[in-house]
């Protein structure tokens, strides 16, 4: 086995690599517990004599409450508690960057499903018949569903913009085209659940699905009008998030009901009630206009985008920042300008998801990109590595100087060496578009070949104050790593033990998670942080951990035995734990970065991470189906901590993306969803997953454990354009929409 | 009204309402919470248990007709001290993320390998097109399920 011992800070460790460490494949933890089904997700958790909470909703995207009466539901037998807006104890608003969404409805419900009266009965069944008893009338208002509109009228959260260079710069080739991206949903497997318990003296413990426990915790205790140590937010099990639970669902009314009737109380949305209760993907409006030089490198970016933000804030703004700071994607270009704007409007609220803004805006500059390489006649490949920004180039939109690495061509070679299927569409029904539904004839099926390329900033970016927490732990049988980190099935789990095993040389080390009273925040688990993030925590905590023992001990070495002084035990565990576990817990923080100016320009983002994908499709022109054959891949890791976690975020990643390119959308009708269900909302199964080979491509970054770099969302960004390139090569369709529908390849 | 129903080996009477499915009493009557609700239709497979040999989605098999009914969960498949060779393949193939889906597909491979024990990749990417898995792209379950269908039976 070869380990990669060497620090970015250039601290080399010399000792036979300790079994589980850094580089290896290692499995998880928790895969026990998982595949046997005995693993605790939110939806499992119990307490004695618990209360079950449900939710009315708005069935109107905007109206007026004019009448709101609960009494008949207070009057059922088992049900403890009916609550609304009048009976909210402290701030009645919510949100992570702007407190705008009311906890329960003010008097105007602003999107359909939003919350209305939350309820607590004895059981599950009591408490949905008590929200049908709740009486209650609406005047229905005009809803504002057309995000252009919004635009137009002024009803906007935000707006970005980026002026860099001269406006007057032309070239030869123009490209023109306008894009649109529909309503994404995460669709975690697990829904929103979580059981709330009052300690009895006023304060609550929480254990509910979410990304961020800290932040959540920020929104809660206001709301409840609670000092902040009387809420305890838990690291509870996730069943997957990918951007949905990055914001409030159901925690604050949790928490109001336990303390409401002194009991606790569970609820777990289903999954009509989920589609509805966490924010999705913005949809995008997207008008680029490319000018290139006549061998295709970029002279000029010009990009207008909208994104709909839905009813309320949430990180509306944070995702318009990003869509305008990679609307370029990972190109050269001295001349560019973008205006984007973040539309309000009475649609479902928009937040984060996989991607965070940069999948809009790859989806728009990734066909202008082709459509420029066919106006100067050289092939996909061939025109992304003319324009390819690398390390030490500018980024394109703000100006910023790229400190890290950034493998772009590397990246391009190797996804170019993967050798090329030629076989050309087999004639078995399960491997033809529409599948066994015998629908496709073999001979009227065509192959496509598309490409794509993606840069994704990684860790928070503008000036936030971007940390995480965690404490190492040497104990008498080992080690421990506590965090409030949120393992959402990622495999932080084992990015944890392996950087403390390696920097400690201790095999036996358990990842612990505190709640937001036992340590501080870890930040999210978004924006392809932890593994950076936490994982760097982790590894200065257990680094410095290991220092002061030797020092203390006057040691040389340090592993599962102890401390060693020229090939001798000088301290046993035991002994080093004599008054006690040692502990040694660090606030980590990545490169400091700061707020673009009003021209988008400065030194916005923490490093970058890019991606290329090439995608293989077939495709029945006339009934416009398809069959995404491969999606193959090479992508920058910075290092490889644990190959096969990085390959399972590839392969998941490429498949929402995937998924976003040929079948995923909610379908909105005046700001009504039509689709929240798992029959109508189409999810890629097992027979659309398409075949993957993954290469990773390693060049330490300047930062990070081992120069690792997360790796979570840029799978999800360029598969989407590749795929659709890919269609586009077989159909020679515009296809300038995703998801691409039947009718856009047989009638577009 | 009153059921009677062998789970995993074991025979339980329970009181329950008709209306109720089967993966509710599982979840919430009989303690057995490995079957997971993802979406309770059917669309799935996170209920996935094997009714009288058939594999079903538990979401859609009303309790009332589980009188004398033989069903098997993910937790009479294996233990974490004696696993089903399903599930030890899922978990050295790195199948298991957040593991939501995890127990429908233990169900659903242990199913089809006791009806085909060397099943060709096609079948096997049929044969589990009825569970959805949202994080892993079911590279690393085809991989598991390739595994074992390759060594002999």
């Amino acid at each position: 086995m070869t380990t990669r011992d060497e620090s970015p800070a250039g601290d080399t460790l010399v000792r036979t690599p300790v079994a589980g460490g850094i580089g290896e494949s290692i499995l998880r933890s928790d895969g026990v517990p998982k595949i046997t089904g005995n693993f605790a997700f939110a939806s499992d958790l119990y307490a004695d004599a618990m209360l079950w909470g449900a939710t009315l909703r708005s069935p109107y995207s905007h109206a007026t409450i004019t009448k709101l009466d609960v009494t008949p539901a207070l009057a059922m037998a088992g049900v403890r508690a009916v609550l609304t807006a009048e009976d909210l104890p402290g701030r009645p608003t919510f949100g992570q960057e702007v407190q705008d969404q009311p906890v329960l409805s003010d008097g105007t419900v602003r999107y359909w499903g939003e919350p209305v009266a939350i309820v607590a009965a004895d059981d599950k069944e009591t408490a949905r018949r008590a929200v049908r008893a709740i009486v209650i009338e609406y005047d229905q208002l005009t809803p504002l569903s057309d995000p252009e509109e919004a635009v137009a009228a002024g009803s906007i959260f935000k707006e970005a913009r980026i002026r860099r260079g001269d406006r007057a710069a032309s070239g030869d080739i123009v490209i023109e085209g306008r894009y649109e991206v529909g309503r994404q949903d995460q669709a975690p497997l697990g829904t929103e659940a979580g059981l709330a318990i009052p300690d009895g003296q006023g304060g609550v413990d929480l254990w509910a699905t979410s990304q961020w426990v800290h932040i959540d915790h920020e929104q809660i205790y206001p709301c409840l009008d609670v000092a902040p140590d009387q809420v305890r937010c838990h690291p509870a099990g996730m069943g997957g998030a990918f951007g949905a639970r990055e914001d409030i669902s159901l925690q604050i009314h949790l928490c109001l009901l336990a303390l409401r009737t002194g009991k606790p109380v569970k609820m777990e949305y289903d999954r009509g009630e989920s589609f509805v209760g966490h924010v999705h993907r913005h949809p995008a409006l997207l008008d680029f206009r490319h000018e290139a030089d006549h061998h295709g490198k970029l002279v000029k970016v010009e990009a207008r985008i909208v994104l709909d933000g839905g009813a309320y804030t949430h990180t509306t703004g944070s995702v318009l920042g990003n869509a305008a700071y990679f609307a370029v994607g990972p190109y050269n270009c001295d001349n560019v300008f973008v205006d984007a704007y973040g539309a309000k409007t009475n649609n479902p609220p928009a937040g984060a998801m996989r991607g965070f803004g940069v999948v809009q805006a790859s989806f728009a500059e990734e066909t202008q990109m082709d459509r420029i390489a066919e106006a100067a006649g050289v092939s996909p490949m061939e025109i992304r590595r003319r324009n390819a920004l690398e390390a030490g180039d500018r980024m394109s939109t703000t100006g910023q100087v790229i400190t890290g690495s950034l493998p772009t061509l590397e990246v391009l070679d190797q996804l170019d060496a993967i050798p090329l299927p030629d076989n050309a569409p087999v004639d078995d029904p399960r491997l033809l578009p529409g599948g066994t539904g015998l629908t496709s004839d073999v001979d009227s099926v065509r192959r496509g070949v598309g490409y794509a390329l993606s840069i994704k900033n990684l860790a928070f970016s503008a000036g936030f104050d971007d940390y995480a927490d965690a404490r190492v732990v040497v104990t008498e049988a080992g080690a421990e790593v506590h965090t409030a980190a949120i393992e959402v099935g990622q495999g932080l789990i084992s990015v944890c033990q392996q950087i403390a095993r390696t920097v400690l040389g201790i095999e036996n080390v358990a990842v612990i998670w505190d709640n937001t009273s036992q340590i501080g925040s870890a930040g999210s688990t978004s924006a392809s942080r932890q593994t950076q993030m936490t994982g760097g925590a982790v590894e200065v905590a257990a680094r410095e951990l290991r220092e002061r023992l030797l020092d203390q001990f006057d040691g040389d070495e340090l592993d599962g035995q102890g401390i060693w002084h020229r090939g001798e035990l000088v301290a046993s565990l035991e002994e080093i734990c004599s008054k006690g576990p040692v502990s040694n817990e660090v606030r980590f923080r990545h490169p400091e970065t700061f707020a673009s100016d009003e021209n988008g320009q400065g030194d916005v983002h923490a490093g970058y991470g890019v991606a290329a994908h090439r995608a293989v499709v077939d495709v029945d022109p006339e009934l416009g189906l398809v069959r995404v054959v491969r999606v193959d891949t090479a992508q920058d890791v910075g290092v490889a901590l644990n190959p096969m976690s990085i390959i399972g975020q590839l392969e998941g990643g490429i498949l929402q993306g995937v998924g976003l390119a040929v079948m995923e959308e909610l379908v909105l009708d005046k700001g009504v969803i039509r689709n929240p269900t798992f029959t109508d909302y189409l999810l890629p199964t097992f027979l659309d997953a398409p075949a993957v080979e993954a290469r990773l491509v390693e060049e330490p970054n300047d930062w990070g454990p081992f120069g690792a770099k997360g790796v979570g969302e840029p799978p999800t960004i360029s598969s989407t354009p590749a795929v659709v390139a890919a269609i586009r090569a077989a159909t020679n369709k515009p296809l300038t929409r995703v998801p691409v529908r039947p009718q856009d390849i047989a009638l577009g | 009204m009153i059921v009677t129903l062998t789970v995993n080996g074991e025979t339980h009477t329970a009181s329950v309402a008709g209306w109720e499915s089967l993966l509710s009493v599982l979840r919430n009557e009989l303690g057995l919470p490995g079957s997971k609700d993802a979406c309770e239709q059917g669309e799935c497979g996170s209920c996935s248990v094997i009714f009288d040999g058939s594999l079903v989605c538990s979401c859609l098999v009303m309790v009332a007709d589980c009188e004398a009914a033989d069903v098997t969960t993910v937790e009479g498949l294996g233990s974490a001290d004696e696993l089903h060779p399903v599930q030890q393949a899922m978990l050295s193939t790195g199948a298991v993320q957040c593991g939501f889906c995890t127990p429908g597909f233990v169900v659903a491979g242990a199913h089809l390998f006791s009806e085909n024990p060397n099943p060709e990749t096609d079948e096997i990417r049929e044969a589990l097109s009825g569970n959805l898995c949202r994080c892993t792209g079911y590279g690393a379950i085809l991989r598991a399920f390739e595994g074992l269908a390759a060594e002999p039976s």
